[in-house]
């Protein structure tokens, strides 16, 4: 388990993270999201212990990252964003490398090589110079160097950044394979990319959480409101006043003649669905509805209202 | 320890994979070479006291480009990312890119032997002695010079500015010794002390203290130890 207690780190004068808090369990996919420059990959380096927090510390398994960094960095495995790898050596020999840091040789080093090559289908590089390599192939040879010593936790900036659509499902798929039995953590400024892999998200906003939990409790605690849009055929503005003065808790955010109809936007509580009332109104009032339609909100829409700048407080 | 040797390693064949080391090797082999036979013959004595005289000045540049890169590289491309998130020491990290920086100086002393096989052929009344402490002497010196560079590379993630500093530093040791005359009496044993020279003058001679030892061994752990409290402080930045 990781816990994350008034993490704060400045960068100078400029505060990237500000003090938040959470808790990753074991065994479970994490999203991490957030706006470019939101704090997402200090926080990562942190926990991996490329930084130095400035406030607040790291829990991994009940060691701190302070005073026990050599081993918790032995326990995980870490995906940089930029994915630096040294490009002067071959795959074999990079792997070779990284898992002699780790430990690995011998009998124990060829299965663990075995593995990955296969899991991150290296299988064509293996003798390729890391530089030749392609943008895709690079990520799983970063891949690779991170989950060679098989982490119980395993921590990932933007993994998929930068790949095309194919990749991307390759990745996620290996990603959620290995989140089968260790804990993951993925960060993403592109909501898409990981919604469907993951089991919880935090989200980051100026240094600080703004939201945290699974898709359908964000869902669920965030916007109730569903927008409803109606095109009328046959109605006068007069009549269509009464949209709001007899149903109950709708709220007409506007009304727009267009081509002799009229385009209607409102929206009501996830508790009161008017459209049955809106149908017997047009009935009674000899409207013809040609569109009704309402607009369920996306967990994007979350995202892009959390995130816009001064957003959070809005 | 398996850490030190896997990073020395690693080092070991950047080095050698790339043109780098063997451009090294050359050109300080010429060098050597040309300063030492230029005067072999006339001078008519069987020592290596020319080559032991040019080497200090030759490594004032040299051993200051073969370690410019060395942690300023690693900077630059972002890899110190991948190292320093693997379990590794930051003191193994930085030992291991000393000795394979130190390596290849010992290496490029090792063609120097060329010049000694030289004078076992054609030379009478060879003092071994001599030469065996004047080796230990360059030895010692290109392991002090190392640490300077090791150190001036990791301030930085540039290596031309390393490179520069890296210089600067060794010049400064260099030339302590040439302006003891130029200040007071009480301060200029404390300037001596600490000037390469008078060190290496001694050892070169064959007198080999244990004074100058410790001065060598002390100053590689001071320069070493601040590289390592460089590497460290990167992450409070």
């Amino acid at each position: 388990m990781i816990r994350i207690e008034g993490l704060v780190k400045h960068y100078g004068d400029v505060k990237a993270v500000r003090g938040i808090n959470f808790e990753v369990n074991d065994g479970e996919i994490l999203g991490f999201l957030g706006a470019n420059g939101a704090g997402k990959s200090t926080t990562l380096k942190i926990m991996t212990s490329f930084l130095s927090p400035t406030a607040g510390n790291v829990y991994v398994n009940d060691l701190n990252i302070l005073d026990h960094s050599l081993e918790i960095r032995k326990q995980i495995g870490y995906l940089p964003e930029l994915n630096p790898l040294y490009t002067d050596m071959r795959v074999y020999d990079l792997l070779e490398f990284v898992a002699k840091i780790r430990g690995i040789t011998g009998k124990s080093f060829k299965q663990a090589m075995a593995k990955v090559v296969e899991q991150c289908g290296l299988e064509g590089v293996v003798h390729k110079q890391v530089s030749a390599l392609s943008k895709g192939y690079k990520q799983r040879l970063g891949l690779a160097t991170a989950i060679i010593h098989d982490p119980k936790i395993l921590i990932l900036d933007e993994p998929v950044t930068g790949l095309d659509p194919n990749q991307i499902v390759e990745i996620r798929e290996l990603i959620k394979e290995l989140g089968r039995e260790k804990m993951v953590i993925i960060s993403s400024h592109i909501l898409q990319e990981i919604e469907v892999t993951v089991d919880r998200i935090v989200i980051i906003h100026d240094g600080s959480i703004v939201a945290d939990g699974t898709r359908d409790e964000l869902m669920a605690g965030f916007l109730g409101k569903t927008q409803l849009t109606l095109e009328i055929k046959n109605a006068t503005e007069g009549s269509l006043g009464k949209l709001s003065s007899e149903i109950e808790d709708v709220s007409v955010v506007r009304i727009e003649p267009v081509h002799g109809n009229h385009f209607v936007v409102m929206e009501y509580d996830k508790h009161h669905d008017p459209r049955e009332t809106i149908f017997n109104l047009a009935k009674s009032e000899n409207w013809v509805l040609l569109e009704m339609n309402p607009k369920k909100t996306q967990l994007e829409d979350i995202f892009r209202k959390l995130t816009l700048k001064g957003g959070a407080h809005a | 320890m398996r850490n030190i040797k896997t990073v020395y390693l690693r080092e070991l064949k950047f080095f050698f994979n790339s043109p780098m080391a063997y451009i090294f090797l050359v050109i300080f082999s010429l060098i050597n070479g040309y300063f030492f036979t230029n005067t072999f013959f006339l001078i008519n004595q069987s020592d290596l006291r020319s080559l032991f005289s040019i080497v200090p000045l030759v490594f004032l540049f040299f051993v200051p480009a073969v370690t410019m890169g060395l942690i300023a590289w690693e900077k630059n491309s972002g890899t110190i990312e991948l190292i320093s998130t693997l379990p590794v020491k930051d003191t193994e990290f930085v030992v291991g890119k000393y000795l394979s920086g130190l390596t290849l100086i010992l290496v490029g002393m090792a063609f120097s032997l060329v010049h000694f096989t030289t004078l076992l052929v054609v030379g009478t009344n060879i003092d071994v002695g001599a030469v065996i402490c004047g080796y230990f002497g360059i030895i010692l010196l290109g392991a002090f010079y190392s640490a300077i560079g090791t150190f001036a590379s990791s301030v930085t993630d540039n290596q031309v500015v390393a490179f520069i500093i890296g210089i600067t530093v060794v010049i400064i040791f260099f030339l302590l010794d040439k302006v003891l005359i130029f200040v007071p009496a009480g301060f200029s044993g404390i300037l001596q002390y600490i000037s390469v020279e008078y060190h290496l003058s001694n050892i070169s001679r064959g007198v080999i203290d244990s004074r100058n030892i410790i001065y060598f061994g002390s100053m590689i752990w001071l320069f070493l130890s601040l590289t390592t409290r460089v590497v460290e402080i990167r992450k409070w930045r």
